[in-house]
């Protein structure tokens, strides 16, 4: 096993991989910018190296920068958490020719699931159904129109490089030629990538996604379904594992497809394998996501099994002897991310200083989060302050639990999606589990797009 | 003369001329502007907004420099009415 791990990643996810080090008995070290000084991670971990200014493409993203760190103190394997480079194949070699374990998949997975578009092919190919788009990444706005014409509108502006920002929907060539530049920029601002392709956009569908293991023997294992529907602009905002459509069967067919794209392209390591789900009960291959997920918790609870520690130990060499059958799958998770924005004003980033801040507690609850009292929320970086995750034996039971402990949370004075998530967990839809990726609308004010 | 109207930051963020080095900037000194023009991108916490001309007229000073932090309110543009 390894001694020191590197986690090239700030906020909740680096404190997340630096507890997992410490159960584990590794020695942890943190990476951080110069906004990021006072930053819970830094604190937590055993040693921490400063990487560069606050923007991220002069610290966080710079490959150069963290291997100098890696370098100096010595460490053996470099924790990507998720966004910045966790997905950039270029870093991945970079660890491999320092001689550094990068943990996560192999460089020629992020290669093919990290660049969504040679990843479908490949899908394809293996029999996992998939949805119409550009054969390649399209580089200039020409490009995009004659590709979105093959297709037929409505279609959707996505990041080649992962995640949803960047997203954007187009109803017709004048929109597709307004959102193009902006959504280049924020590709490359989030992901260091800026190629975008255009996607046929499907009206009213579910988000299912599938956690994937595989070893570095051929075993390949899903975990179950993440239920991630509830979205706003492309960006989850509430997750939960089972899904309340999802029966046994369908469970046996997507977990059965995600295995096989998994297969498909070789992977190695933690993975999501995204689905659509429409309404007759047909899915569709959306991409796989080569990196620990924001809502990798859910699946924790629901599963018993440390995601974190399973990437570390597989990429230590590992073996994967269980499956999902043996799993002794119970209960029901929710996670709220709790974004420092204002849902009452477009979703407009709330940055400042935490004053006042009490966490909720007590049976059935966890807290992810880097937020203390005191805490200066930084304007470089992305607005997910905490996840906030219940779990019970019901999912009556966790909404309960997620709706109490809503109210309990208290981070003064940031504009916080709290309120929202309230309103939500009263809502007789959200209850009876009836919704699709369109339904936060509903709690919305007429979007006024001004991003 | 035309009045002259402060273009503020809306909220704190980083300033931007462009929408990536290789494009072109938004606005240059002397440009006759539309109302709703984009004058530059204003980024908060990863997210873009688009700074907007509030008149129709011309940009006489270009205040902010490109890729710095702004705080809420300081003066990005300068615009004269026309």
């Amino acid at each position: 096993m390894f001694k020191k791990i590197l986690v090239a990643n700030r906020g909740e996810i680096a404190l997340r991989v630096i507890r997992a080090c410490k159960e584990m008995g590794i020695k942890s070290v943190a990476v951080y910018s110069e906004a990021d000084e006072t930053c819970m991670h830094v604190q937590q971990a055993d040693e921490s190296v400063c990487i560069g200014p606050g923007i991220s493409s002069k610290s966080y993203l710079s490959i150069e920068n963290i291997m100098d760190a890696a370098r100096r103190t010595k460490a053996e394997a470099i924790h990507p958490g998720y966004g910045y480079l966790a997905e950039k194949e270029e870093f991945a070699r970079a660890c491999q020719d320092a001689g550094l374990v990068f943990i996560g998949p192999r460089p020629e997975n992020l290669n093919l699931a990290g660049d969504k578009i040679a990843g479908k092919k490949k899908m394809e190919a293996a029999g996992v159904p998939i949805i119409p788009s550009s054969p390649g990444g399209v580089d200039s706005i020409d490009e995009a129109g004659e590709a979105a014409a093959v297709i037929g509108y409505p279609v959707m502006i996505k990041s080649a490089g992962g995640g949803g920002r960047g997203i954007r929907v187009c109803n017709d060539a004048e929109e597709l030629a307004e959102e193009f530049s902006v959504a280049r920029m924020e590709a490359g601002a989030a992901f260091g990538n800026n190629q975008v392709y255009i996607e046929k956009y499907i009206v009213q569908p579910r988000h299912i996604e599938f956690q994937v293991l595989a070893d570095q023997f051929g075993n390949v294992i899903h975990l179950g379904e993440r239920e991630c529907s509830i979205q706003r602009r492309y960006q989850k905002l509430i997750e939960e594992s089972p899904s309340p459509r999802l029966d046994d069967k369908l469970r046996m067919r997507m977990g059965q497809a995600a295995i096989d794209a998994a297969r498909a392209i070789d992977y190695f390591n933690a993975g999501t394998v995204e689905f659509l789900l429409d309404g007759n009960g047909d899915f569709y291959f959306i991409e796989v996501n080569a990196r620990i997920q924001v809502e990798h918790p859910v699946t924790e609870l629901t599963t018993g099994i440390d995601l974190v520690k399973e990437q570390i130990r597989l990429s230590a060499g590992g073996k994967l002897d269980y499956t999902f059958d043996d799993i002794n799958l119970r209960g029901w998770a929710i996670e709220c991310r709790i974004n420092a924005e204002d849902p009452e004003r477009n979703f407009m980033p709330s940055p400042g200083i935490v004053v006042s801040y009490h966490e909720p507690g007590g049976f059935g609850v966890r807290l992810d989060t880097h937020l203390y009292q005191g805490y200066e929320l930084p304007i470089y970086y992305d607005s997910l302050v905490a996840k906030l995750v219940a779990f019970a034996l019901t999912r009556d039971a966790a909404i309960g639990i997620m709706k109490r402990c809503l109210d309990e949370y208290n981070i003064e004075p940031l504009k916080t999606t709290i309120p929202l998530y309230s309103q939500v967990m009263d809502d007789q839809d959200f209850r009876d589990g009836n919704f699709d990726t369109s339904y936060i609308e509903r709690f919305l004010p007429e979007d006024d797009d001004d991003e | 003369m035309g009045k002259i109207i402060d273009v503020t930051a809306a909220m704190s963020g980083i300033f931007y001329r462009q929408a990536s080095p290789e494009e072109p900037v938004y606005a240059e000194v002397g440009m006759e502007v539309k109302k709703k023009q984009v004058l530059g991108l204003l980024e908060t916490m990863k997210v873009f907004q688009k700074i907007k001309s509030p008149v129709k007229g011309k940009v006489v000073e270009i205040v902010a420099e490109n890729e710095t932090p702004l705080k809420d309110g300081d003066v990005i543009f300068r615009v004269e009415k026309g």
